[in-house]
């Protein structure tokens, strides 16, 4: 069997960023799979501004943000196999691939970085009864039609929920001509980052029904109408609230879920909050060699902190594959009040990473609270925070010196103490 | 002029095509969707049943247990997924168990094999079995098929031996003229000897397009949740004790896939086309199911489905020539067991037509079917031996369920080949993933276009004119 330092599943902004890093760090013998026909990812379909403010210090569209990094590892020689699926990975780090010149091949990889992204929740995981139309369509799908394929879905567009793809769709798809009716969001609050619900909905006059859902679609061949009902705390529908609206057009926008299928076939365990795997400090998950970062890891709303996270998980790999694994054994980064996950969600208190920045999300907006991070009694640190909302992501930055020694779990946590 | 023509490819319209090809016959099928078996064939329980349930004297008793004994040996000739899970029916209390008895007499009476579980035997293969089940009977040969794939596979077969199938070919009138008929279509007259009405939710239009028929059609919908893989709460079908009143009741069946399905319910509905689930419908399934069954995890459904049953005022299948017109077969009224029954409906449609047409055996006539090719149950070297032949079955389409696009290319290709995105999921899986297709189906579209020689705006998702693009994008 062909053996390879590392090989990096997946050739989008993770992916990239990942293996720029391990050429950086001297990791010269590596390979990129990507299924599709060119680097980049889910930026390709992204035509829109808002990437690399923080990176490059510029407003890019998402090509161009994937092609800065795409340039990098042309520079640096990696070397990307593209139209190329990674159909099996197991624990032991053997990489199954397949593509129409080799066929299919396994090779046996020193250290593997998953970078595999993201999927949309399709309608079956949403409770819509009626119909099956067509006319319905996650997002991202509309989103690739129209930026990479070139056609319009529909006419009169109805959007259900508010993230950020249904967003920046709605302003897309009226810009093109169609008439965009309302978004409906389940929650009593926006699942989009703040500046698209300004941008791509107030601006444009969309209402946005916050507290709503879609219950039932009508149509033979073509989606003709939907029914939409208030909902109360409990999220059930309030009866007597029905409204319906006549439209083509349906789009999904309810989350997405990182593709978690290679990790799971390997024994990975995943993390139940975030459907990615869990992983410790160096961004290493349950099966020993096998890292992960981006979307697949956890999701993202920007791309330059999946761009960040990627050189921590390949700073990782190149450590393990020159040192092998951090000494001792892990403690636990907890969830506390507030808090819906923290990403890492361990950490190795006799040989901690020097700087770790804990990613985690809050289950309900907040005006203000302060960001509490303890360990047993200990308070390691405490932080201010304001406007605190589950559909941005937030950061806790940890030092090696506070984690060194540590003898309990760390708990991080929102208290409602100014 | 055709000897026969068959207006619907439905399981019952498959299954006789396929057994009439064995003749020397001019036949041919008019299915009004743009593939084949899109009616109840499409939407149902999937369930074998063995012939212990139908009422004595019925041809629905009769039929089913000779349907079923007929099913593993065709779908072992059609390369059809088969798979035998056994059904538990669970008793709840004395009066329930009693009703167990009448159901073993009939199945000793027609030697369908059966065992006898006590609670406690039952529970160690069921765990999940509800408090309330008291006693069960296993009819442990009971089978689940893909009926989509048997009815489509059928057809196939039939078509490779001369059979015509046309497509979104609606039968709409039929008229009567020097002894043969003509049936009126979108795309002309078809001229033919000898009808066979097998157009299920829709034969009674049919059978009033020559005689006022003695029945009507009362349609029933049946709803369905369709659990993840990964949540397998069953081994076996887990059936309630039937009742006259709710017929066979909300069960739990394991499919050919590795799914469980969750249902059905059966309400009346008043548009026959009706397939769209509903909020009582599926609470309906809910409230039900707990009989049964307990730890059904509903949560981890990742779909909800509806089929619609050609039940009519007949309580039996109506199998027969129509008394005042010679030369039109009915096979209408075929609601569950329809599935199971239809080898022998078709055998039984063969019998009437040998009355008075002359069965000539076609000596070329081939009964099975090349398997296709399925790279996930592949080799690694098997694999690349179909690469180095075609490169597309190199080229991964579908991630969810790691489908090439060779396959694809072939499920077009092939006889009875797909048209529609829908028709490329039932043949090769695609889209039955996890993303249900939200990654692939853009790809799926490409292909299709490319295949058929059209532009993606006239690629149709499931239904006829069912297009999924709107227009080209200005630029
Ligand atoms: C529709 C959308 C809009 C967004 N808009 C913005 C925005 O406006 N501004 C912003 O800053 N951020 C935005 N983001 C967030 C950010 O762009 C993403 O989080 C980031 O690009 C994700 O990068 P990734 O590498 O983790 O995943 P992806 O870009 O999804 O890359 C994963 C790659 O892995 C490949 N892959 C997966 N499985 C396999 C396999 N088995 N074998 C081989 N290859 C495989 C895929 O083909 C893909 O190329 C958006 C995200 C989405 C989904
Ligand atoms: C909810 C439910 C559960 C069931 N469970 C089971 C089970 O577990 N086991 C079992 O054995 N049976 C079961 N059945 C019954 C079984 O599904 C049916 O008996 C069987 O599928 C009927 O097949 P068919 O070919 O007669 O009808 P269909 O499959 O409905 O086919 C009729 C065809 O005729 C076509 N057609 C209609 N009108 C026209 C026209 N004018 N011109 C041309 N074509 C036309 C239709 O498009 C359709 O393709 C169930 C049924 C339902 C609905």
């Amino acid at each position: 069997m062909k053996k390879v330092d590392a090989v990096i599943i997946g050739g989008g902004s993770a992916g990239l960023s990942a293996a720029v890093t391990l050429k950086k760090q001297g990791i010269e013998d590596i390979l990129v799979i990507e299924k599709d026909g060119e680097p980049g990812g889910i930026l390709e379909q992204c035509i829109h501004n808002g990437f690399g403010l923080q990176t490059f210090k510029e407003q890019l569209s998402g090509p161009a943000y994937a092609e800065r990094y795409a340039d990098m590892a042309k520079k640096l020689n990696v070397k990307i196999l593209l139209n190329t699926m990674v159909t099996n990975l197991t624990a032991d780090r053997i990489v199954e691939y397949v593509n129409a010149e080799e066929g299919c091949v396994q090779i046996q990889a020193g250290a593997v970085i998953l970078a595999v992204g993201c999927y949309e929740r399709p309608r079956g995981g949403i409770n819509i009864t009626g119909t099956r139309p067509t006319g319905i369509f996650t997002a991202g799908q509309a989103q690739r039609y129209l930026n990479i394929d070139g056609y319009m879905v529909g006419k009169r567009v109805f959007i259900l929920g508010s993230g950020d793809i249904g967003l920046i769709m709605a302003r897309r798809m009226t810009l093109e001509g169609a008439e965009v009716i309302g978004v409906a969001e389940l929650m009593p609050y926006s699942n989009g980052l703040p500046r698209n619900m300004k941008q791509c909905l107030e601006d444009f006059n969309i209402p946005l029904m916050l507290s709503h859902t879609v219950s039932k679609v009508f149509g033979k061949e073509r989606l003709e109408r939907i029914e939409v009902v208030e909902v109360d705390e409990n999220r059930n529908p309030i009866p007597g609230s029905e409204q319906y609206f006549d439209v083509d057009t349906l789009l999904l926008s309810c989350g997405l879920i990182p593709e978690n299928h290679l990790a799971e076939h390997a024994g990975i365990v995943l993390n139940p909050a975030t459907k990615g795997p869990v992983v410790d400090d160096r961004y290493m998950t349950s099966a020993e060699g096998i890292f992960a970062c981006g979307n697949g890891l956890h999701v993202h709303d920007l791309v330059d902190f999946v761009s960040l996270q990627a050189e921590r998980a390949a700073e990782g790999a190149a450590a393990y594959l020159k040192n092998g694994k951090p000494l001792g054994s892990t403690l636990q980064i907890k969830n506390g009040n507030q808090v819906s996950y923290c990403v890492p969600s361990q950490f190795y208190p006799d040989d901690p990473a020097e700087k770790l920045t804990v990613y985690f999300r809050v289950r309900t907006p907040l005006d203000a609270g302060t960001l509490v991070i303890r360990s047993g009694g200990q308070i390691i640190r405490k932080v201010k925070k304001r406007k605190l909302l589950p559909s941005v992501m937030e950061e806790a930055v940890l030092l090696g010196k506070q984690m060194n020694g540590l003898t309990d779990d760390i708990t991080v946590e929102i208290t409602g103490e100014e | 002029m055709y000897d026969v023509v068959i207006i619907g490819a439905g399981i019952t319209g498959a299954m006789l095509s396929r057994k009439l090809s064995r003749y020397q016959l001019r036949i041919a099928v008019l299915e009004k969707e743009n593939d084949t078996a899109e009616g109840a064939t499409m939407a149902n329980s999937a369930v074998i049943h063995t012939g212990y349930d139908p009422e004595d004297g019925t041809l629905k008793a009769e039929l089913n247990v000779k349907g079923a004994q007929q099913y593993e040996e065709i779908c072992r000739e059609l390369h059809c997924l088969y798979k035998t899970v056994g059904a538990f029916i669970a008793a709840c209390g004395p009066e329930e168990e009693a009703q167990l008895g009448v159901l073993a007499a009939r199945a000793d009476a027609r030697g369908v094999p059966y065992r006898r579980l006590t609670r406690e035997e039952a529970i160690t293969e069921e765990p999940n079995l509800s408090d309330g089940v008291t006693a069960v009977l296993d009819f442990y040969t009971t089978a689940v098929v893909y009926p989509w794939e048997v009815a489509n596979a059928c057809m196939e077969c039939a078509c490779n031996n001369g059979v015509e199938l046309f497509l979104n070919t609606p039968c709409q009138a039929i008229r009567r003229e020097d002894g043969c008929f003509v049936i009126e279509t979108p795309q002309g007259d078809i001229q033919t000897r000898y009808i066979v009405n097998a157009a299920g939710v829709h034969a009674e239009d049919i059978h009033a397009m020559v005689a006022a028929p003695s029945w009507h059609m009362t349609p029933r919908r049946g709803e369905y949740y369709v659990l993840d893989e990964d949540a397998k709460p069953v081994q076996h079908i887990i059936f309630p004790v039937p009742s006259k009143e709710k017929g066979k009741g909300v069960l739990a069946i394991p499919t050919v896939h590795g799914n469980t399905l969750i249902g059905p319910n059966s309400d009346f509905v008043d548009d026959p086309d009706d397939n769209g689930t509903s909020v009582d419908g599926l609470a309906y399934v809910c409230a039900n199911i707990g009989k049964t069954l307990k730890n059904i995890p509903l949560n981890r459904s990742i779909r909800t489905f509806a089929g619609v049953r050609p039940t009519t005022t007949c309580p039996d299948f109506i199998i027969e020539e129509a008394a005042d017109v010679p030369h039109f077969i009915d096979a209408v009224s075929i609601e569950s067991p329809g599935l199971a029954s239809a080898p022998a409906v078709a055998d039984r449609l063969i019998e009437i037509l040998a009355k008075s047409l002359e069965l000539i055996p076609n000596e070329k006539a081939v009964m099975t079917r090349k398997a296709p090719v399925v790279l996930a149950e592949c080799s690694p070297e098997e694999r690349n031996a179909l690469i180095r032949e075609n490169p597309a079955y190199g080229r991964m389409i579908c991630r969810c369920c790691q489908i090439s696009e060779g396959e694809i290319v072939d499920c077009i290709r092939r006889t009875c080949g797909a048209r529609s995105v829908k028709g490329i999921k039932k043949r090769v899986g695609a889209g039955f993933g996890r993303c249900q297709g939200g990654f692939c189906e853009p790809r799926v579209v490409h292909i299709l276009a490319r295949e058929l020689g059209i532009s993606p705006l006239e690629v149709e998702y499931g239904a006829k004119d069912s297009h999924i693009l709107e227009r080209e994008n200005r630029v």
